[in-house]
């Protein structure tokens, strides 16, 4: 599997007295992608978020179990400097209501870079990365709002490039664009898999087999609590997976 | 019998109560269409009086002399726009960085409280307060202001007791615009801050408040208003100088209050009506600032 970048070691997950995830454990290697599949309200979402501590902002969420980022762990680590080192996209592009400079220098802003001509640097290399500079390299100084979609997608994209994290968290990238912006967003995760460590939540198990490396199945029974079924190489899951849920899950006999 | 929504087998309509269906949605019409123009007639005839009495007394010189007392209301009302503006600067001065730094204190820090069920709890003591205080009336306001800054503290009817005053008065709802302003910021934007390693201040401050920024504009603007048209609270706290003020411990007195004084106490019932133009032109304005500013939020979704 080669380096392990994200390791999780019985991790729970409970919002008040709902368990939201039980016993996870799951290690994610470096420079990879790693696709998370399940039904919805399966905590694909409180699984990703865990590596951010996204889930700190909700007030009753409690966690038991030990969650690594390089072997250290997250919650002994400044809140600040995790965040800007393991990024993260949302499910509904959310870019700030400012120009698309703005919107990628914000990150290197406030980590306190002030000096203009090392943020356009980043700012070019950040949207070159998204693949979205040569469409907006004429009017940096446009309102984000006025992109489409997927433009708007890939401009939050190249904004978490912006403070040079080593992983990028996805929920659902492509779950609000059309088919041919989902299709340049997949191949930008491709080509980013050479640099970061990628988690990517999605229902579409179409996207999970064409751009991940390893994927992870979750799943749920009566009682709600999120489950890690299997994981393992994307080839092996998607041929020849060993629980019968997940084969069932991936045959399409359930939801 | 061929309207369809009357030949269905389950209906026990016949043409007679279709008929008295639609007697009284007309009746019902007519009498909405009647208090309708009756409000706005009536809202008419309050402006045209006034405008109509006030307007030939207003030029340059009722704008730009200062009153010269007496019976008669000589002068203009040059010292009382200025008053007006001092006080609108003032009271706002105080009272915005005090309500929006409450609301941030509200919506951002207090209700996501990790289990602080104290602070909750006082927050929601707290919104109660403000909430009863946003409908008291400002005479009280008033009262408590000559207590406390006129006599107490020995500011005297003065500019500053009375923009101390008229900053409690508008403090309720500065709060409250404030914290609607901020809670329409969806939370994607916070989450996006967060999410790239900003702390949670830089995230209200560089994203939570510039988007909030026209929905606190229209609250300030309603309160210039506010401040312009009161007159309850200013009576007790301001004096009723008709000089330019000169300090913050001078007294003055507002064009709503002039206008008070005049019609009360002078002979000059037309410039008390001009002085009443004036106002109601800058009040039409103010509105339609908000209006303008509300368009655009509402415009931005
Ligand atoms: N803030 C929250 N408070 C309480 N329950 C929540 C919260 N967020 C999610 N949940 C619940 O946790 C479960 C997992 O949600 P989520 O992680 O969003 O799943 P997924 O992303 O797989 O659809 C769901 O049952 C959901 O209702
Ligand atoms: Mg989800």
């Amino acid at each position: 599997m080669g380096q392990i970048k994200l390791e999780m070691v019985h991790y729970s997950l409970y919002y008040g007295n709902f368990c939201a995830l039980r016993d996870i454990s799951i290690q994610i290697p470096a420079r990879q992608v790693t696709a998370i599949i399940g039904p919805s309200g399966c905590g694909k979402s409180s699984f990703l978020r865990t590596f951010n501590r996204m889930n700190d902002l909700i007030s009753n969420a409690r966690v038991e179990g030990r969650v690594f980022l390089d072997g250290q762990d997250i919650w002994e680590m400044d809140v600040v400097e995790l965040r800007r080192r393991v990024g993260m996209v949302f499910q509904k592009p959310n870019p700030f209501p400012k120009s698309i400079f703005d919107n990628v220098a914000y990150g290197p802003r406030a980590h306190g870079l002030r000096d203009r001509s090392r943020l356009e640097e980043i700012v070019e290399q950040s949207l070159r990365r998204a693949a979205l500079w040569d469409e907006v390299k004429d009017d940096l100084n446009k309102s984000a709002l006025t992109l489409s979609g997927g433009q708007q997608q890939r401009l939050c994209i190249a904004r978490a490039l912006a403070v040079e994290p080593e992983v990028i968290l996805m929920d659902e990238p492509a779950s609000a664009l059309d088919p041919i912006a989902t299709l340049r967003i997949e191949a930008l995760i491709r080509e980013l898999r050479e640099n970061y460590t990628i988690v990517i939540v999605t229902h579409n198990m179409q996207q999970a087999a064409r751009v991940s490396d390893y994927t992870a199945f979750f799943f749920t029974d009566e009682s709600r609590t999120g489950m890690l079924i299997e994981y393992g190489e994307t080839k092996q899951i998607f041929t020849s997976p060993r629980d019968r849920r997940t084969e069932d899950y991936i045959t399409g006999r359930f939801g | 019998m061929n309207d369809p929504l009357f030949v269905g087998q389950g209906f026990p309509s016949t043409r007679g109560q279709y008929r008295w269906e639609r007697l009284k949605q007309r009746l019902a019409f007519t009498l909405l269409w009647a208090s309708g123009a009756i409000a706005i007639l009536a809202l008419l005839a309050v402006v045209i009086t006034v405008v109509l009495r006030g307007i030939g007394i207003i030029d340059l010189e009722f704008l730009f002399t200062s009153p010269r007392g007496g019976i008669s209301g000589e002068g203009g009302i040059f010292s009382t726009i200025v008053t007006t503006l001092y006080l609108v600067i003032l009271t706002l001065g105080i009272a915005t960085p005090l309500g929006v730094g409450a609301a941030i204190y509200f919506v951002e820090y207090a209700s996501d409280s990790h289990g602080k069920k104290v602070s909750a709890y006082m927050v929601q003591v707290a919104r109660f307060g403000v909430e009863t205080l946003a409908g008291v009336p400002s005479i009280i306001f008033g009262l408590f202001g000559y207590i406390l800054f006129v006599s107490t503290l020995h500011f005297g009817f003065s500019l500053l007791s009375a923009g101390l005053a008229g900053a409690c008065l508008i403090l309720p709802v500065s709060i409250r615009t404030a914290e609607e302003a901020l809670k329409t910021v969806p939370r994607s934007y916070r989450e996006a801050s967060l999410a790239l390693g900003a702390t949670k201040w830089q995230t209200i401050w560089k994203v939570v408040l510039p988007a909030a920024g026209p929905g606190i504009a229209t609250g300030i603007i309603l309160n210039v208003g506010r401040v312009i048209s009161e007159t309850a609270v200013f009576y007790v706290t301001l004096g009723g100088s008709y000089k330019l003020p000169s300090s913050l411990l001078s007294g003055g007195r507002t064009m709503a209050l002039h206008l008070y004084y005049l019609a009360m106490e002078t002979k000059a019932f037309d410039k008390a009506m001009g002085t009443g133009v004036v106002l109601i032109i800058t009040i039409v304005v103010i509105n339609l600032i908000v209006r303008y500013l509300s368009a655009k939020l509402a415009a931005r979704g």
